[in-house]
């Protein structure tokens, strides 16, 4: 079980210029949903870009975390329409 | 006078490429550990699955969604179900540096679990892939 300010907290820790946006989509502090959007993502593959973000939540993404959708996006991807 | 010419010495019981495939990495059965299993699979097949349950028996919503979209496009596909393998499932996320199953290989190369698999499918990305 975790929280979605812990997520963040983490998150931001790796990546501190991003834009984040986590939701606890079951209510049961284990499904989460994020958002993270980060110019750390440019010239990076999708896999690439959520193994970072698997390696910044760490021990926590295996242990606390059932479930992870997640939605990477570089500021270039997210401000466009 | 005549350069020699070297020919390989070939072991006529198995070929040039010796016993079974040396240069395979060797299933556990074989003598190999896990992890040379599973480059052997993803190796010898160009797509692979690894997923919670069967393809006819998905024991999981996102096992489910990707096996339903390699249906949807038709490409046939060989699967291991780690529910029957602890070994093979905790190796599998080592080995992609990866956390959770099912997780897609195409042509020996970790494509990505079941977010990244759909999205390139809405983007017809995950077709291009499979033909290539």
């Amino acid at each position: 079980m975790m929280t979605t300010e812990e997520i963040e907290a983490k998150l931001r820790a790796a990546f501190p210029d991003a834009h984040l946006q986590v939701v606890d989509t079951t209510g049961t502090m284990d499904h989460f949903e994020a958002l993270v959007v980060s110019s750390a993502f440019e010239g990076k593959t999708r896999v690439q870009r959520h193994q970072a973000v698997y390696a910044a939540l760490g021990d926590a993404m295996r242990e606390r975390i059932h479930a992870l959708a997640l939605t990477t996006l570089t500021p270039d991807q997210y401000g466009s329409p | 006078m005549a350069p020699k010419i070297e020919l390989p010495i070939v072991n006529p019981t198995f070929g040039e490429d010796g016993p079974a495939g040396s240069d395979k990495p060797r299933t556990r059965a074989e003598g190999g550990d896990v992890m040379s299993e599973i480059r052997r699979e993803v190796s010898d097949n160009p797509v692979f699955l690894y997923m919670k349950g069967t393809p006819h028996q998905p024991m999981c919503g996102f096992s489910a969604r990707v096996v339903q979209i390699l249906h949807h496009i038709q490409v046939p596909f060989q699967s291991c179900n780690v529910l029957d393998d602890y070994e093979k499932r905790e190796a599998i996320k080592v080995y992609s540096e990866w956390p959770t199953i099912p997780q897609l290989y195409v042509r020996g190369e970790f494509v990505g679990g079941c977010d990244i698999v759909t999205e390139m499918f809405q983007e017809g990305e995950l077709q291009t892939l499979l033909k290539g």
